[in-house]
This record gives C-alpha cells, structure tokens and sequence, in this order.
C-alpha cells in the first residue's frame, strides 16, 4: 500500500494540511498499538506495522517537498530509498551558473577569507534562499496544480517539471550549505536565516 | 485486562500511581506512613538490602555500599560516564557492555539496584490495592537512547514486572496535564529532574497528544546543581578551617546533602544558614540565593540549547508556543523559572506537582493501554536520528529525530565477495555525520546461503516500537526466507544474564519482613549512635555533668539493645537516646549559629 492508498486518496499533490491532519488522527485512533493491547500477538505486530506505515505517509505527505518527492519515486516505480545517497544532479543550466561561487568556496576552503569575497558570499547566499524558497513555493504551488489538473497523458510532462524543480532544489541546498560552512562553520546555518 | 500501574523511576525519588477507576483519575500511591516519594537509594547491607529512606539515612554510614543516583548510569559504558565517578562515593567498575558497582564483596549492575526501587514500588502497590501486580508503564526521560530504554525494561523484569510500555517522562506529563483539560494548542513541557533534562514540543488537539520535537540532555540535573555547590563550600571550608575534605567519603556526602537542602531552601527564602556537624569541627555559613545562582547559572543555561533545537525543529518560534509546562523538582528554582520565561516568553506554570505529575502520567497512559480511556490517544517521536555505518565510517540516516513511533525504514543489502554468508551491520544512534561521533547500539549479523557476489538481495527492516526500541528484522528476497540475525549489543544486558538477575532477584525477595525491619530498625540505631557520640564529643561543655551522664548510659543502653536482636527494645531505647540529647542538639545549633552571626559580623566590619 503506497502512502496516499494509506489515507484513502489518490495521487493528488494539493492536499489541504488541516484535512490531512484530521484523518491522521482519525487512521492512528484505529491502527496505534496502545488501543490494541490484548490483541494476539500476530494482530499486535500487523497493528505495528500499519501504525508504522501510517506515521511514514503522514510524515512525507504532510511536507509538500517530500511529497513531491515521493510522487516521483512512486510514478517511476521506486519505492525503496535505494539511490538516495546520491549527490542529485543538477541541472546543467544551472550547473554553469553556480560554476563562480563553487570556484569562490573551493578558494574559501583552501585560503583565508578576506572581507570582500565574505561579504560576496554572503550576497549571494542571500540571493540563492530566495531562490530556494521559490522553488519550493512553485513546488508545493504551480508544480502541483499542474500535477493534479493534467489529463494523463499530459502527465509525464507535468511530472518532469516536478523533478527538475525538485533536482535545482536540492542542488541548492546543497550549495547553501556549504556556503553556510564556509560563512559561519555551521551546514545548517542557513535553515536558520531562512527563518529570520 | 489486569490492571497495570504506572512508575517514575527517578533519579532521586520513585513514585507509583494508578488510575482509580470510580473516578477516572490518576492517584500516587503512599507507603505506610503517607510518604509518595520513594528515594532512589539502595543500600547492600551485610544484613540485607535496604531501600528508600532507610537507605537514604546510610549515606553517610555506608558510602561505600548505598547506591544512589543510579539512573545516570542506566544503559552505559564505562567509557560515557568515568569522568563523574569523583563525585560518587561508591566503586563503579568496566563491566562488559555496561558497569557494574562493587558493594561490599558482591557487584551489581544499575539495572539490578534499579529493580530493588522497582520492587519495593510494586509491593507498595500491591499492599495498598490489595491485589498481586504484574503490569507496569514505566517512564524514561525523553532523550534516553535505545540502550538507556532497554536497561530500563530489564530493570522491570528483574523487578517481577511486565513492562507494558516505556514513555516519556514529558509526555506522561502533559498526559497528566490533559487530564485536567489543557486548551487545545501548542504545549512546551520543560523538565528539569534530578539527573536528566528533557524539553518535548506537543501540539494538542482533540484528545490527541502529538509530540513534534523532543531534545535534552542525560547528564543535567539537580545532581549537577548540588555538586557546582558543593565543590564551592569544600574550597570555603578549605579557606577557614583549614581542612580539604575531597578524600573523606563521609564527609562529601554530609556536605552533599547539606548543599542540596540549602538549595532546596533557597528556592523559598533568600538567605539560608547552612549547618554541618563534622567529625572534628562544625561548619557553619549563611548562604545567599544570588550565591548559588552564581554557581549554577551556567548549569541552568546549558538547558537553554536543547530548547532552541527542538523549537528549530518544530519550525514555531518561541511565540507561537501557547503554555509552558515545568516538570521535575529542579524547576522550583527561581533561576530556572525565570530562563524558561525568557525563552518561551510565557509564565511556566506548574498547577500539577512537579514531583508527581510524571507519575500520575504514567498512571493513566496505563489506563490508556488497559482500556479505561479511548478518547486520549499520545504520538510520540524518537529523540535521535538511526543510522547505519556505511563507507568510509559515514552515517546514512534511516530514520531520523522527531519522527513519530512506531516507525520503520527499510534498506536493501547485498555481498561483495563470491559466496559471501555473512552480512554486517553497524547501528548508530546520534546527530553526527559521523559513525565515531555517534553513539554504537551495536552489530547485526546476517547469516545467508552462499552466492555470487551481488545476487543476494537482503531487506532490513528497522522498525523503532512504541516505546522507542530498535526491533531488526531480515529478509532475502530471492529464497523469501527471513535471514538469521545475530544482536550484539555494544551496551547493555544479553537475554541470559537478565534471565539469571531475575532469577537471582527471587533469593533477594525471600529474606523475610520481619528481617528487613530489624535490619531498617538497626540502621536507625547506628545513626542516632554516630550523632550521640558526636555530640558528645564536639558539645559536652554545653551542658551540665547530670545530663551529660543521662546522655552516656542512655547511649550505652542502646548500644547494648543494639547487639541483640530484639527490635522492640532497640526502638525504644533509640528514641530515647533521641530524647535525652534533644536540649543538647539544640545548644549545639544555637552556638553554630552564633558562630555564623560572628562571622558575618567580622566580614561586614572588614568591609571598607
């Protein structure tokens, strides 16, 4: 049983999260292990395993990025992570943009860093988060409403779009990150300016 | 279903509760004497084990062999926890994949001393209720990683119970709290005990109690606030008698339980004289609230990261949380008060007893799990991220921190080598990228039937229970058949030695009531005989020669009713030691305290 399956819906990347909420609720009120105490021991560990599945696609279905995700693995018949590990490649339009700031960062890791190439990264961090976060604006927006207004066979399309916005996405965080380091020793740096 | 008690086992106090079912409310339940705190203390006797308040009076006697603080030492290596051993007074040794503590002759693991808490909490209820009790929830602080949780289930065991459910000590809480119609919202539970530290985040919503991010320390309590103050008196005492005490076992743990009450008082009054009668001389000092502040607001603001973390992995900001809970009898200080305000923004507030609201939690997630409540329902999350090794001694995160439990991740293996049989796999749990930074919960090794390289196909499936414990099951997809799994555990108990302590534990039980009181009845004795001879010793002059030889026979008449084992007589003749060395005591405190008045006179005329 594939995660949306798990709620009862179809495959929809719109997904109202106060909606979404509820019938989490309402699915753990049946499958939690602590309503099913006295049950023999096999009924006990299909409870856990259900309870488990549940918590997993409320987890990825309630985050539009990894629903996303997980639409993409699920349409390409990949639903283990396997793979996963891998550096996602970029786009090579994109690649060719970020060609300078990788040069300036590989100079950062080597050399000290002076006040102006600081201040330059420090821009250009700046202008990388707004572009991540309109990446995932279109994602969870433009990019799903496509997804779940096409035809099937305009789908593939829409499907592609997705993972491209889904590749540039990953490949800036990654990018964000190692500014992050670079800039103030911390990978994770960023995530907290992007809240500021 | 049978009924199924709810426990804080604690760093310095244990309780028990249950839900009365007439009412549908949680209740502690008292022992005898209408005590509901239990001191985590266990004392290895000659004559028998000891435990609670009994044991707690043989600190100073018996440093050597009363355990307390065990809680610290759950489920960890000897490696995690030798730089604190100055500061414990009895022998903590390697032992293989946990310690083990040497009282007397004889070595204990912390799980063990934590069944004889456990023990003595079932036949309180068992007494009080009337009926045999076989099924416990037990709490862990938040934060306590799979070895820590599964050192706790063995303690049960060997105590004689079934532990139903292992939850989260701020979370029992806010299930306390529910109880009592907490508003639908965002819920911080701040929860400052003896030994740990744990912040959970929950949203509340109809009955459900989600956590969303949990974070906290192990090693951060009270404990710690106690030694900051001790190691400050020992360099004063130092300073003005002359005397380092650092080496003298007895005296560390008088002057320990002397900072800890000072503190305790400090968290009412302003000011406080602290009193110690020692062997050779009376310490005696005023002590300002601003002074232990001092000493423990670095303590204090080492709970503040953990805080900031799981608020950050909420993705809220301090303001959106709508009510501050404290938990944990460290959060009576004023200090801590006044951070947890600063970074929630809000008034903590703390209308359940802080003492008693994780137990009276655990009551009624017991109830919960019986059948009694269908209308509370609590997701919990896994405090920490778990991995396995891979090249190069990297983690890869299968599951990670605040994800709700029960959960599973799968992964797929394979062989490098022709004919390859063996699979190993490295588990870790912790936040580093790293497999040295994070902490082993051990090997699993896969046993499958030889094949080229590559062909085999394994799934592992992880999957975290509702209590927070790695369950590891194997597959090989190509035969179907489910691959033998070999656990070795980096820390805690193999299944034969925990089948041997709680067969062990039965020899414990046996040694019967009338024993256990001559023994408590003893032990009160050879307490009030230490203070006696030490009055007399340090105070004689204080009073006249007519009283002073009513002290000496009366003592000498307890020391003989000691040597026998009549227990009426010794009582009795203990109690009126106590009643003849009253005036004396008294005398004794009034001079101490003239001398603290003499001192801070001297110091204020010193001043310019």
């Amino acid at each position: 049983m594939d995660y949306f399956e798990t709620f009862g819906w179809e495959r929809r990347l719109r997904l109202d999260a106060s909606a979404l909420q509820r019938r989490f609720h309402e699915l753990s009120r049946r499958t939690h292990p602590d309503f099913h105490q006295a049950a023999p021991a096999a009924e006990q560990a299909r409870i856990l395993e259900a309870s488990a599945l549940l918590n997993a696609a409320y987890r990825t279905l309630r985050d539009p990025v990894a629903r996303a995700d997980y639409l993409v693995r699920l349409e390409e018949g990949r639903t283990t992570r396997e793979g996963d590990t891998q550096k996602p490649q970029a786009p090579p339009a994109l690649l060719q943009e970020m060609f300078e700031i990788q040069e300036a960062l590989a100079e950062a890791r080597t050399g000290a860093l002076d006040e102006a190439t600081r201040g330059g990264l420090a821009a250009e961090r700046e202008r990388l988060h707004v572009r991540f976060r309109d990446v995932e604006a279109r994602l969870g927006g433009e990019l799903a409403d496509a997804w779940d207004a096409a035809p099937p066979e305009a789908r593939p399309r829409a499907l592609a779009a997705i993972k491209e916005a889904l590749a540039t996405r990953a490949y800036l965080k990654t990018v964000l990150e190692d500014l992050s380091e670079v800039l103030d020793g911390d990978r994770e740096a960023y995530v907290a300016n992007r809240r500021d | 279903m049978s009924r199924i008690v709810g426990i804080d086992l604690g760093t310095t106090n244990s309780l028990v509760a249950y839900v009365d079912e007439r009412t549908g409310l949680p209740i502690v339940i008292p022992d005898g004497e209408g005590r509901v705190l239990l001191p985590s203390v266990v004392a290895f006797a000659p004559e028998g084990i000891v435990v609670g308040d009994a044991a707690k009076r043989q600190l100073v006697r018996r440093p050597g062999s009363t355990v307390y603080s065990i809680k610290r030492f759950m489920g960890r290596g000897y490696e995690e926890v030798k730089e604190e051993l100055c500061f414990f007074p009895f022998h903590v040794c390697p032992a293989e994949g946990t310690v083990a503590i040497d009282v007397g002759g004889r070595t204990v693991t912390p799980s063990e001393v934590s069944a004889v808490v456990l023990r003595a909490l079932k036949e309180r209820a068992e007494t009080h209720l009337g009926e045999t009790i076989e099924k416990a929830v037990i709490t862990v602080p938040a934060y306590f990683n799979d070895s820590q949780r599964q050192a706790t289930r063995d303690a049960g065991r060997i105590a004689g119970l079934d532990v139903v459910r292992i939850v989260n000590e701020p979370t029992a809480a806010s299930l306390a709290y529910g109880l009592h119609r907490l508003p639908d919202g965002v819920i911080a539970v701040y929860d400052l005990g003896g030994g740990t530290f744990d912040i959970s985040i929950l949203r509340v919503k109809d009955g459900v109690f989600e956590v969303l991010a949990t974070n906290g320390d192990t090693h951060l309590g009270g404990d710690d606030f106690d030694r900051a103050l001790m190691l400050w008196l020992l360099d004063d005492i130092k300073g003005r008698h002359g005397v380092y005490l650092g080496r003298d076992a007895e005296a560390m743990q008088e002057l320990r339980l002397a900072a800890e009450a000072a503190k305790v008082r400090l968290s009412f009054v302003e000011r406080t004289t602290l009193t110690i009668p020692f062997a050779d001389f009376t310490y005696s000092r005023d002590l300002t609230r601003a002074e232990l502040e001092a000493r423990i607001a670095p303590l204090v603001d080492r709970t503040l990261g953990p805080c900031r973390k799981a608020l950050t992995d909420t993705g809220l900001s301090g303001a959106r949380v709508d009510e501050v809970v404290m938990v944990g009898g460290s959060t009576r200080v004023p200090l801590v008060q006044r951070r947890v305000q600063e970074i929630f923004g809000k008034t903590p507030h703390s209308q359940l007893n802080p003492d008693e609201v994780v137990a009276l939690g655990a009551a009624v997630q017991a109830y919960i799990l019986a059948g009694g409540i269908t209308n509370m329902l609590l997701l919990d999350v896994t405090p920490l991220s778990l991995g396995i090794e891979s090249l190069g001694g990297i983690v890869n995160v299968l599951i990670a921190r605040n994800t709700t439990i029960p959960t599973s991740a799968r992964e797929m293996f394979t062989t490098s080598v022709d004919g390859q049989t063996l699979v190993d796999l490295h588990v870790v749990q912790g936040e580093r990228e790293l497999v040295k930074d994070c902490r082993s919960l051990g090997r699993f090794e896969l046993r499958i039937d030889p094949m080229p390289a590559g062909m085999p196909k394994i799934e592992v499936t992880f999957l975290i229970d509702a209590n927070g414990i790695l369950q590891v099951q194997a597959r090989e997809l190509r035969s179907g058949k489910a691959a033998s799994i070999k656990v070795k555990p980096a820390y805690g108990l193999s299944e034969t030695e925990v089948e041997r302590m709680v067969e062990e534990s039965f020899t414990y039980a046996e040694a019967d009531v009338e024993t256990r009181l001559l023994i408590e009845t003893r032990n009160e004795a050879d307490t009030v005989l230490v203070h006696a001879e030490r009055a007399l010793r340090q105070g004689s002059h204080l009073v006249d020669a007519a009283e002073r030889q009513a002290i000496v026979a009366a003592v000498e008449a307890l020391r003989a009713a000691r040597a026998t084992s009549d227990r009426e007589l010794m009582h009795t003749r203990t109690v009126e030691v106590n009643r003849v060395t009253a005036h004396l005591a008294e005398r004794m405190m009034d001079a101490a305290l003239k001398g603290a008045l003499g001192t801070r006179r001297a110091a204020e005329l010193m001043e310019p």
